[in-house]
């Protein structure tokens, strides 16, 4: 499991967590998250977040 | 052909490179900043603390590496002196440079209030991370902070500060904090969330003087209370740079004056970011510098794209209490109604015809931004009863 963050923002998405709010279940993999997904925060689309090593 | 000149290396110029980039890989791109160029991400500054990082480790791209993969020409720590627009150049500190379409990406500075007192120069304010570092530096002594502003950085600051075991003080002269952005009882609801924090309030004064009290300062407020404090942050709110503009004789009002195009009363001549007045508003947030640099990056490559703001909710980063608000201009007809009030404040601004125009989500709340997102400007039939209504 990543950890990704938005490199607009600062948005931090967490494999393990998830966005259950944004019906993301924990555990999804980033690579499973629908390409047309964007940041919360910023809006940016999913191609520009960068990976952070945990 | 010259290349497409960008002014600015913040998030709205890197922002627009990007976008750029994506719909064309040849365009000549040329990039002129004051800073270093590395890219990182402001709205961070304010949760860094939290996070663990410091000022070197904020950064996220090295400028070599941005201007590697971007495949710009950069010119860093270069200051424009002059724009002249009859031959479409630009004078530097690093010499004149040509272009087709010039960008002025610029920024804001914080505002700066007047202050009596032989320390008044001490007091600091962040806007970029040249100004982070500095405020690490004077943390690593401090134990006391006071920040001058209850608005949205200061509160992140102050919530950042507080969790990091400082102890922190805000002055305001609204009576409640993030005043300009929501009503009262939500703006209390951060005030007591960051109050259990540790966080003590001075509402309704500002700071008149502030002076030297080795090692410490002393603060005289306008209400005659005086306060000791090792670090003083301001963070009262931003002013778009405009006198590059101005000498250069383009259109400017509180920002760089553009139509919804981004172009300023030059036709080769764009703005977006903090220190554009876009359509007549000046919006220093992140979203609608994402929607400027979309729309201006598709007319920047021949296709003229108007900039189509959607609802954009501002996101508070105050973890001890998170905000998502859809602000309501003051004069706006209507009214504030609160739906839910246990563990945060959930509040919607109906205007007269009944249409949800607003909201403000606070706490337990915050996350149902997108929701609500969804059922802005419709009439609002969810059950609100028009006798909870508030203000």
């Amino acid at each position: 499991m990543k950890v990704w963050q938005c490199v607009v923002c600062g948005f931090i998405y967490n494999e393990v967590a998830g966005l259950p709010e944004e019906g993301i279940q924990p555990g999804t993999r980033w690579t499973d998250i629908p390409e047309n997904w964007a940041c919360p925060d910023c809006g940016v689309a999913k191609a520009d977040f960068e990976m952070v090593e945990i | 052909m010259k290349p497409i000149v960008v002014i600015g290396s913040g998030m709205a110029g890197y922002t627009l490179i990007r976008e750029l980039r994506k719909l064309d890989s040849d365009i000549q791109l040329t990039l002129i900043t004051h800073d270093t160029g590395d890219y990182y991400s402001k709205p961070m500054l304010s949760n860094a603390l939290a996070q663990g990082k410091d000022a070197a480790n904020l950064v996220i791209t090295r400028a070599d590496e941005m201007t590697r993969q971007l495949g710009i020409k950069l010119y860093k720590q270069c200051d424009v002196l002059a724009i002249d627009r009859s031959n479409k150049r630009v004078e530097t500190t690093q010499g004149v440079l040509e272009y087709e379409q010039l960008i002025l990406a610029l920024g804001a500075d914080p505002i700066r209030i007047p202050l009596e007192g032989d320390a008044a120069d001490t007091v600091l304010s962040v806007n970029d991370i040249a100004d982070y570092t500095l405020l690490r530096q004077n943390l690593d002594k401090a134990q006391r902070i006071t920040i001058l502003g209850g608005g949205l950085i200061g509160c992140e600051f102050a919530n950042d500060l507080a969790s990091a075991g400082y102890s922190v003080s805000i002055i305001d002269p609204s009576d409640y904090p993030l005043a300009s952005l929501m009503p009262q009882q939500a703006g209390e609801s951060l005030q007591n969330a960051l109050t259990s924090i540790g966080v003590t309030w001075h509402f309704e004064t500002s700071v008149r003087s502030i002076n030297l009290d080795s090692p410490a300062y002393t603060l005289t407020l306008a209400n005659g209370k005086v306060l000791n404090t090792d670090v003083v942050l301001s963070a009262i709110g931003l002013r778009p740079r405009i006198a590059l503009a101005k000498q250069a004789k383009l259109a400017v009002n509180r920002g760089i004056v553009t139509n919804a195009y981004l172009r300023s009363s030059d036709a080769n001549i764009f703005s977006l970011g903090d220190c554009a007045e876009i359509d007549g508003k000046v919006q220093p947030f992140v979203l609608p510098i994402m929607h400027s640099a979309r729309a201006l990056a598709k007319t920047l490559t021949g296709t003229e794209t108007p900039v189509n703001f959607p609802p954009m909710p501002v996101v508070v980063k105050t973890p001890a209490h998170p905000i998502a608000v859809l602000p309501v201009a003051r004069d706006t007809a209507g009214s504030w109604h609160t739906l839910a009030d246990e563990g945060g404040i959930k509040q919607i601004f109906l205007d007269i015809a009944g249409h949800m125009i607003g909201f403000v989500l606070t706490g337990r709340y915050a996350t149902e931004r997108n929701e609500m997102s969804k059922r802005i400007g419709l009439q609002w039939d969810y059950g609100v009863a028009s006798a909870k209504g508030n203000q």
